[in-house]
């Protein structure tokens, strides 16, 4: 029963996150464009997520004559489901086990990343339904470009995580973070296991994945209205809102855990350890959330600064250099890892 | 639990490539495709093969169904052949889903202390023991596979370049 209850609180911490990081972007990209951003509703606008819930939960759900009815509404389901899923192989903590459940981890599972990685491949078709049964010619556009786009940029993705398991030499989630822990910042990957290059694979292949700026062609509103989601409304566009957001938040955990040695603390044990088992259970969460937070931060600063790539150029990039420089990356890390072994 | 699994995965994995020929639509057959792949990903987690299962879901259902619909998108194809979905999709879809998930629920409830503790197979094939046997005691084979694909990517490309 407790870990029935562990998914439910997990889920609901997720969709809150979403509803607050929409009003992060909203706030954030308002003060980049120096503007306030929305400040009326609630101290300094806090409660603007209710209220646009409830705004999207109470307008009409337009079905347009010409869709294809059962995959319509199939798209954002799959989009928003997907999204949500791959947040169960995500460690926020140590692993503490209260009354044989574990605390921090909805699935501890031995092929952790592959699986996250699996339901983000998936997560592609509830993009590229909603375009075709649409019947608009915006939105096949966008459906068209978003397919294209992550199934050449999950390869680059792919490969940038393959020199984080050499070093692990686990699929585990919490093995690659273990790896990671012994000397606080020194041994996370993106610096002592030497993966920098790395890191900077996975999160530009990671925004395309997401479909967010630069790479956000599939979606780009200048020339395709609003791409795949044109013809939704109301809770069905609030799905495909969520699952971009919810991929987002994804996506920061697993770049945390791969690449900023997860939950553990920057300092590593140079501070002595403080306050009873509650604090030091509760601490490497704090740790993981302030993680997560830059990464969020960091798409949105982004957002707010960087134009939009141009469609050649983004294929381009992908397939020219981004995976050319993962496959140098990979050869490099074995090299590196078999010097040392021997 | 085992024995349940096989049967729900396989009977879904039969009932997918049956729709995969009685669909009318190239869309839906795609669709039931992806059904089939993915079952059979289950199918080999059931075996104890995690990686197979990983790379079945990666590879066939994540990018090359997804190939697929694409071509599918972009020719239009079957577009006079459009339906609106059978009655007895209707009415057996919703609650034939939601009898899986509840069957589902109940088995990896019952056969764990907790979600994440209930093991699958029997035996487990690691990653790292599938890679010693591919890269070590396969090497030859493996690495003239990889050059007979590369051989076939490079004659699509012949293939499909255009002659000026």
């Amino acid at each position: 029963m407790l870990s029935v209850l562990k998914v439910i609180v997990v889920t609901v911490i997720l969709l809150t996150a979403v509803a607050y990081t929409v009003l992060l972007e909203r706030k954030v990209v308002g003060r980049i464009q120096n503007r306030w951003g929305p400040s009326r509703v609630g101290p300094f606008g806090l409660l603007q997520p209710l209220v646009d819930g409830i705004k999207l939960f109470l307008k009409e759900d337009l079905m347009p004559s010409g869709v294809y009815k059962p995959l319509y509404v199939l798209a954002p389901i799959i989009a928003l489901s997907c999204a949500l899923m791959s947040i169960s192989m995500v460690p926020f903590g140590e692993n503490i086990h209260y009354k044989g459940v574990d605390l921090f981890q909805i699935s501890d599972i031995n092929i952790g990343l592959l699986v996250v990685l699996g339901i983000s491949s998936i997560g592609v078709y509830g993009i590229a339904l909603s375009g075709w049964s649409s019947n608009n010619k915006y939105s096949l556009l966008g459906a068209l470009r978003a397919s294209a786009q992550i199934v050449s940029y999950e390869l680059a993705l792919g490969l940038s995580v393959i020199g984080v398991v050499l070093r692990s030499q686990s699929f585990r989630l919490r093995d690659i973070v273990d790896v990671q822990a012994k000397h606080g910042l020194l041994s996370w990957n993106v610096f002592g296991g030497f993966q920098l290059v790395a890191f900077f694979i996975y999160l530009m292949a990671a925004f395309a994945e997401t479909n967010r700026t630069p790479f956000d062609l599939p979606e780009a509103e200048s020339e395709l209205t609003a791409g795949y989601h044109t013809e939704y409304s109301s809770m069905k566009f609030a799905m495909f809102f969520m699952a971009e957001y919810g991929n987002m938040i994804t996506v920061g955990c697993v770049a945390t855990l791969l690449f900023l040695g997860g939950w553990t603390s920057p300092f590593g044990n140079f501070f002595p350890a403080i306050g009873g088992p509650v604090v030091q259970a509760l601490l490497p969460v704090f740790w993981f959330v302030i993680k997560v937070f830059f990464f969020l931060f960091l798409y949105i600063w982004v957002r707010g600064t960087l134009p939009r790539f141009r469609y050649d150029q983004l294929m381009g990039f992908g397939w020219k250099f981004l995976m050319p420089l993962a496959i140098a990356n990979i050869i490099a890390t074995s090299l590196w890892l078999a010097f040392r072994a021997a | 639990m085992h024995l349940v699994l096989f049967f729900i995965f396989g009977g879904l994995c039969v009932a997918g490539a049956l729709n995969l020929l009685f669909q009318r639509h190239p869309i839906n057959s795609a669709l039931s495709l992806i059904v089939v792949m993915s079952s059979l990903a289950v199918l080999y987690l059931l075996l104890g093969a995690e990686f197979l299962a990983a790379a079945q879901v990666i590879v066939y259902s994540g990018a090359i169904m997804v190939l697929f619909t694409f071509v599918i998108m972009l020719l239009n194809a079957g577009r006079e052949e459009r339906t609106h979905g059978s009655k007895a999709a209707y009415a057996i879809g919703i609650p034939g889903a939601a009898a899986l998930f509840a069957a589902l629920t109940y088995i990896f409830l019952s056969n764990g202390t907790h979600l994440s503790s209930a093991s699958l197979g029997e035996y487990l094939v690691t990653t790292d023991a599938l890679s010693r046997v591919l890269f070590r005691d396969l090497l030859l084979p493996f690495e003239v596979t990889s050059v007979l694909i590369l051989v076939a990517v490079l004659g699509a490309v012949a293939l499909a370049r255009k002659e000026n």
